[in-house]
């Protein structure tokens, strides 16, 4: 067993766990996150991304053990002061989910997507996403709702 | 009908917020036992085999391991499940004495985590006798092919040959006739959350709990507690409030149920068991792959006279129900949209050595409509007409709903030609022709394609009777099947706030906010005034074996017992008011959430007001009122009747429209397909909420994409299976999405309380139809024809290669001779068409 110290979400947590341990099982079972999902196992459908040091990983292919002294942020903790995230907002009002079950990794692939080009065409907005694979949509509700949050995120808002 | 401010809107989710944040409560997020252990399943690395023992020493000297079970467990304390026909095919939840598939459960073990469990199942022995191997199902029917189940004696698990009207008169009459061969692939929907089981034994009550992320039908719940050994009333299903997308695939995790619900039975502890994706991919379900010979008789000026159809259906190692549903589902509407009265169906089902398959979205129509709407323009071809020409000609008219089909359907309402012309008018379709003819100039392969469906939507379980012979089914001991049925309870508290509960299993289609919609409109009140319960728990929900959410139900049965149970509260309410007015309730009525005098003049109550009293003071209630403000509604379908001596029978209930058009262009050197434009115009009665209702077509659209271009799930000749992740079995992402114009018209159903029908299933039956024919036209200057999916780039650009070095064709040869390897078939260019006798 060994220790794993994080930060997730701005809480610092520490917990022990097999060096085995996948860093997707540690976050929904020892920090009891179960917002993040798990869909392949195998780093293609892209349900369990989170934001690992600013950046977007998927947290099914890493260890729990590589994510000792990082920052890490799951859709937990993108609601601020109660209110839903500006990216969730949009997802709700353009029907950019079904199920739901995709629906944190495509929130986190987004927000990463749109930290690094923060007025994307549509097609690069379907280049963006295409990391995670949704089922239910079609994509055109997500592509619709990250293409109307793009000004809202680069407006600091 | 009460006032409609709320149906017809595109009101949000209430849904989202909770599934947004993170918060939703998924199978495996739902610890609703303590202490539950984790099940690993051992699975066949064989497709064929006799099991000749087991070593499970090493597993289970493993440090954290509770236990296994085997497939002499599985024998000795379970039953096989019935399956839909007579052959004597016995389909355990776990393979007793000998593997059908690879991937087929043969141990479960189960340890103190999943981690423990994984490693010992790999520490577990078997001892198998491989066998040979079948997996084409015409070769499965040889004389020489191996027989996977010896006490059936060959590999066809059922065949009915259905006969309406006379077609062979059809034929004989006929001034052209048309035959193809057509090869279907085996997809599958792939959920992004996988099955989940989580099973707990009470010895002392004798009760069996079992959550799971079972979708319905449930009519698996008796077939399962009969597999147990249970009594009905001793075994509980509870599907969580959230389940991670199912499109069908989710109706066959019942046996994966019992085997859980045995685990934890014999090992006295409460099995936890989370499906991997390679699990998914290698045994979950799909739809079958199907090679079916097509004809179509027709007299010169298009009209048709009849079709005959004959398929096999792959079903796999064992025939699971509810298939032979792959045959029988659209029985009603084999005729689709045309008027023909002609039709003969010689219907194969037949067992190999893949994995099983069941409902997939579009269940068996998608099969349909690639193969008749490939006729259509096959004839249309053939005499020289516009597609569009072919199909008018022969299409239900205004005039005839409700209309019969000859196979005994019911198409209770539509408007068919309208909904055609408003498609081709939104593809701007001359103007496409225009476009081709240049493009075509240029030596550019630029297709217009066509589809039109009858979308059926509430399937009657009494199809799948079917599938036995009329003798049989005429015997005295034989019980007929029927019906469709889903209910509601809405009550209203001492505050006159609104519950609405219901025993569907959404998968992401927004019941909750559908429900509050049609409650919010019935009783005068915002969706956010009704709280929508929707978990299922066959203890405490109101339901029958046709429960579930499968078959684009809800929009059609599951809203009608919601707007009855509303309409019969109201109609309590109006008489309470009555009493407390001393008016007669014929002078009353019940408006913006009040009982009131029709007038307008006087007093009115409230619901608040009513609850109050009613809840408080029943002395206030009128004498023979039943106390407490709620009523509970089940809402069956009386069209829903059991096959008839004639084979005949209405296999759904409401039957909403899909008509398409779709532009592709075939790069010429690398057989890319690029869709241009792609309408889709559905009439599916009522639309209750606009934005869930698009969401579901562009949804069901992607999964005919999917079927048409990319996903197979494929085996090598030895059946070894060749797509176990997601790098192999290829899901559409966005990228590959197209845009979509949709439009609706709308001929409400007559049968349901708010004109609505059925819409999940959607363009997921016409897509694999219209694309296909849209490539065919696109490349009908070099003579080819699409016959079978998916069209991988490889197989396409193989067929143009071929074609190109075969030079121009300039004989017709007819359409009948397969090539199966390709993935269409040289024909010539339209310009040499021989002319009719």
């Amino acid at each position: 067993m060994v220790t794993v110290r994080l930060n997730v979400n701005g809480v610092a947590h520490e917990g022990r766990c097999e060096p085995r341990k996948l860093l997707v099982d540690f976050i929904r079972e020892d920090l009891g996150l179960t917002g993040t999902h798990v869909g392949c196992e195998h780093g293609i459908c892209g349900a369990c991304t989170i934001m690992f040091n600013g950046e977007a990983a998927r947290s099914c292919i890493m260890l729990a053990v590589q994510a000792d002294g990082a920052e890490l942020a799951t859709v937990e903790g993108l609601m601020r002061d109660g209110k839903l995230h500006p990216l969730q907002e949009a997802f709700r009002e353009h029907h950019g989910l079904q199920c739901g079950f995709c629906t944190p990794g495509m929130l986190m692939t987004a927000l990463d997507f749109l930290r690094t080009n923060p007025a994307p065409s549509d097609r690069e907005i379907r280049e963006g996403i295409s990391a995670v694979l949704c089922r239910c949509t079609g994509y055109q509700g997500i592509v619709n709702a990250v293409r109307a949050a793009a000004p809202i995120l680069a407006s600091g808002r | 009908m009460s006032e409609t401010r709320w149906i017809g809107k595109s009101v949000k989710r209430v849904e989202d917020a909770r599934l947004l944040t993170g918060r939703g409560t998924y199978i495996d997020d739902h610890p609703p036992v303590a202490n539950a252990c984790h099940a690993a399943i051992v699975r066949s690395p064989l497709p064929h085999a006799v099991i000749r023992g087991y070593d499970l020493s090493a597993a289970l000297a493993l440090d954290g391991v509770v236990g296994a079970i085997t497939g002499e467990d599985v024998a000795r304390h379970t039953k096989p499940f019935s399956v839909g026909v007579t052959a004597p095919i016995h389909y355990y939840c776990a393979a007793t004495d000998r593997v059908r598939f690879v991937g087929e459960p043969v141990v479960v073990v189960v340890a103190k985590n999943r981690y423990v469990a994984e490693d010992a199942a790999e520490l577990v022995q078997v001892d198998y006798d491989p066998l040979p191997v079948v997996l084409d199902p015409e070769r499965a029917l040889d004389s020489t092919a191996p027989v996977l189940h010896q006490a059936v004696g060959s590999n066809l698990a059922g065949h009915r040959r259905l006969v309406y009207g006379e077609p062979e008169r059809a034929f004989r009459e006929a001034d052209v006739v048309l035959s193809e061969r057509f090869s279907f692939p085996k997809y599958g929907s792939t959920p992004i959350e996988t099955y989940g089981v989580i099973a707990r034994w009470d010895p002392l009550d004798g009760v069996c709990t079992v959550w799971s992320n079972f979708m319905g039908p449930f009519i698996m719940h008796p077939l399962t507690a009969r597999v147990l050994g249970l009594a009905e009333n001793k075994l509980r299903f509870i599907v969580p409030t959230d389940i991670g997308g199912s499109f069908g695939i989710k109706s066959s995790i019942y046996p994966y149920i019992a085997l859980m619900a045995l685990a934890a039975m014999r090992l006295g502890v409460p099995v936890k068991w989370i499906e991997d994706r390679r699990e998914h991919l290698l045994a979950s379900s799909s739809g079958t792959d199907r090679v079916a010979y097509r004809e179509v008789a027709a007299c010169r000026d298009g009209t048709i006279l009849g079709m005959r159809f004959k398929w096999l259906d792959n079903v796999g190692g064992y025939i699971r129900s509810p298939e032979p549903g792959c045959s029988f589902r659209p029985t009603g509407n084999f005729v689709g949209p045309y008027r023909f009265q002609h039709l003969e169906v010689d219907a194969s089902v037949v067992m190999t050595n893949k994995s099983l398959t069941g409902p997939n979205r579009g269940y068996a129509c998608g099969h349909l409509y690639f193969e008749t709407e490939g006729m259509m323009d096959r004839l249309a071809d053939r005499l020289g007409l516009d597609p569009v020409e072919v199909r008018r000609k022969n299409l239900v008219q205004p005039d005839q709903f409700p209309y019969r089909t000859p196979t005994g359907g019911l198409y209770d309402s539509g408007d068919y030609p309208a909904v055609f012309d408003k498609a081709l008018e939104l593809a701007r379709y001359d103007e496409l022709r225009r476009e081709q003819a240049k493009a075509r100039a240029g030596g550019r392969y630029f297709g217009i394609g066509l589809a039109l469906a009858v979308d059926p939507s509430v399937s009657n379980m009494g199809y799948v009777a079917t599938a036995l012979d009329p003798q049989f089914r005429a015997k005295p001991e034989y019980l007929p099947k029927s019906g469709a049925v889903d209910a509601a309870t809405i009550k209203i508290d001492p505050l006159g706030r609104v519950i609405a509960i219901l025993g569907t299993t959404p998968q992401g289609q927004g019941h909750q906010t559908v429900v509050s919609q049609i409650v919010a409109d019935e009783l005068g009140l915002a969706p956010q005034d009704v709280t929508v319960v929707d978990e299922m728990d066959t203890f405490t929900r109101v339901w029958s074996i046709s429960s579930g959410t499968y078959s684009s139900r809800f929009g059609s049965v599951g809203t009608s017992a919601v707007a009855l149970a509303a309409r019969k509260l109201k109609a309590k309410l109006v008489d309470y008011g009555a009493h407390l007015m001393e008016l007669p309730v014929a002078s009353l009525e019940f408006r913006d959430g009040a009982v009131r005098p029709r007038s307008g003049k006087g007093p009115s109550y409230s619901i608040k007001d009513l609850a109050g009293r009613a809840h408080w003071n029943t002395e206030s209630l009128p004498e023979g009122m039943e106390p407490a403000l709620q009523a509970t509604a089940v809402f069956g379908f009386t069209v829903a009747k059991a096959v008839d001596a004639e084979d005949r029978v209405n296999s759904s209930n409401t039957y909403g429209f899909i008509a398409e058009v779709m532009a592709v262009e075939v790069d010429p050197e690398t057989a890319a397909i690029k869709i241009l434009r792609y309408v889709t115009v559905h009439d599916a009665g009522t639309i209750i909420n606009p934005m869930i209702a698009e969401g579901q077509i562009y949804g069901g659209a992607l999964h005919g994409l999917g079927g048409a271009l990319y996903e197979e799930l494929a085996y090598d000749e030895h059946g070894q299976f060749l797509t176990g992740t997601f790098m192999d079995y290829l899901v559409p992402t966005a990228s590959e999405a197209p845009p979509i114009d949709i439009a609706h018209i709308v001929s409400p159903s007559p049968l349901t309380p708010l004109g609505s029908k059925g819409l999940g299933e959607s363009s997921s039956m016409t897509v694999p139809a219209v694309i296909a024919n849209a490539v065919s036209d696109a490349l009908a200057p070099l003579g080819i024809w699409i016959n079978e999916l998916p069209m991988t780039p490889s197989k396409l650009w193989t067929a143009m290669d071929r074609a190109r070095r075969a030079g121009a064709p300039t004989v017709r040869t007819g359409v009948s001779e397969p090539l199966a390897s390709f993935s269409g078939h040289p024909r010539p260019k339209p310009a040499s068409r021989t002319p009719l006798p």
